[in-house]
């Protein structure tokens, strides 16, 4: 449908309803079969990264290239005016007058929304702080769909850092629209913040939460495993308290559901052991090629050419 | 005594403007610098921890030579939910109101969240106000949730 997306800016999975991810998964699908080499010919990208990122932002680059498009932009603010002082709002003003449509990471939340205020080009929002990154939840939907070939009733747990992952929240969020039982597994510290369930509670989806991984490894169909991420933490010794409080091993699998697939945002660092990567229950890595087709999709949907 | 003198300060004295009244008993000053009333040119009185039937104590503003809207007078009742606005004409009661949450406020709430785009880039904030039993605001841009009393920093 594009006409509901035409245009469209994507900054946050809350202003998404079903039937727009709904559109946006079958779309990436399409082009997963199908890859379409022609359909961006002529549309320029601005891929503005003020933060860095590799996974993000060489699968938005690549989406475009892939569609035929091409890409202007930068992965580093410090050559751009930005060290001069220049505001978020000049930067992208500027931006949107050279190119179709923009992505764009920023440091500091909420500035993919402001980014929507100084341009008439859609932006697409890759990580705005700890706020946002809805291609993400995209991806990770449409990796969970692809593995169990549904997306209603599945049981998923959430293992790591829940208090300051930005994934594990907005991907809870759009949950709530697939009837899914949510187990959270994170130290008392780290568990998932109180208005996202007070969210999963007001649209009834059954949760419970969890200090050991143990407990809830034979129950689900999805494994979302998080890194405990240091960046995040105000307070030095509260990481080292629990950088190795979860780690998946081989070892682990065993009496799982044949189904269960495993998920990870990536990087990781210990939560992960390397000798799971050879299980049938790692889906990890498809994951983030996955990111290429949403992407690919989202990009195409906003310029109005699916 | 004191109470003869409460009303002939609220509204005795006021031939024209507007009255503020059951405001939330030491939120009087931050409300008339969120309506700017002290950059205006017109007088203000001010009265603090008036004493009040409904509410124990409470503070009251009266502005000559002002007549607020609704929708101005709506930008206060996060921090005075039961204040009530009286129009004076010629020393008469015009018009009475009770103030309503509004759907957003903008401006003059600085964003407790650090790291929002709102406190790092010259702009104004914008909230959308969450009714309900313990009312809430939510950052339009970082997208945080926060507390009456959370909200702690204005810039007015």
């Amino acid at each position: 449908m594009p006409s509901t997306f035409k245009g469209r800016d994507v900054i946050s999975i809350s202003e998404f309803t079903k039937p727009d991810i709904l559109a946006v998964l079958k779309k990436a699908a399409q082009l997963k079969k199908q890859p379409q080499p022609k359909l961006l010919e002529g549309y320029v990208l601005g891929s503005c990264f003020f933060e860095p990122s590799t996974r993000t932002r060489l699968s938005f680059e690549t989406a475009m290239q892939r569609l035929g498009g091409r890409v202007v932009g930068f992965a580093d603010p410090s050559v751009t005016s930005t060290k001069k002082g220049e505001t978020l709002y000049d930067s992208i003003r500027i931006v949107s007058q050279y190119t179709d449509v923009i992505a764009m990471r920023h440091p500091l939340d909420g500035a993919a929304r402001r980014a929507t205020e100084a341009s008439d080009k859609p932006i697409i929002n890759g990580g705005d702080g700890a706020n946002q990154h809805p291609t993400q939840t995209l991806l990770d939907l449409f990796t969970i769909q692809e593995t169990q070939k549904k997306l209603e009733n599945l049981s998923i747990a959430f293992v790591g850092d829940l208090k300051y992952g930005r994934t594990v929240h907005s991907l809870a969020q759009a949950l709530t629209h697939f009837n899914a039982r949510i187990y959270c597994v994170a130290p008392k510290n780290l568990q998932m913040p109180d208005y996202i369930l007070d969210e999963l509670k007001a649209n009834k989806i059954k949760f419970s939460l969890h200090e050991k991984m143990s407990d809830i490894l034979p129950k689900v169909d999805i494994l979302y495993l998080t890194r405990i991420q240091e960046e995040r933490f105000p307070d030095r010794m509260e990481y080292e308290q629990v950088k190795n409080i979860y780690r998946l091993t081989a070892q682990d699998l065993h009496g799982i559901k044949k189904n269960l697939r495993i998920l990870h945002p990536l990087p990781r660092v210990n939560e992960l052991a390397t000798d799971v990567d050879a299980s049938p229950h790692a889906y990890y890595f498809e994951q983030a090629h996955n990111g290429l087709y949403v992407r690919e999709a989202v990009l195409a949907m906003v310029l109005g050419k699916l | 005594m004191v109470n003869s003198q409460t009303k002939e300060l609220s509204v005795a004295a006021i031939r024209q403007g507007t009255v503020i009244d059951h405001i939330t008993a030491g939120q009087a000053l931050l409300i008339a610098r969120i309506l700017r009333l002290p950059m205006a040119d017109k007088i203000v009185t001010i009265g603090l921890n008036l004493p009040s039937k409904l509410m124990h104590t409470k503070d009251l503003i009266k502005v000559e030579g002002r007549e607020l809207s609704p929708e101005e007078a709506n930008q206060v009742a996060l921090f005075a939910p039961e204040a009530t606005i009286s129009i004076i004409r010629d020393y008469h009661t015009v018009k009475k109101f009770a103030v309503s949450l509004p759907e957003n406020i903008s401006g003059f709430i600085v964003c407790p969240n650090p790291k929002c785009i709102t406190n790092n880039e010259r702009m104004f904030s914008n909230f959308t106000v969450i009714a309900g039993q313990q009312i809430k605001v939510r950052c339009h841009y970082c997208e945080k949730i926060f507390r009456r009393d959370e909200i702690n920093n204005f810039s007015l």
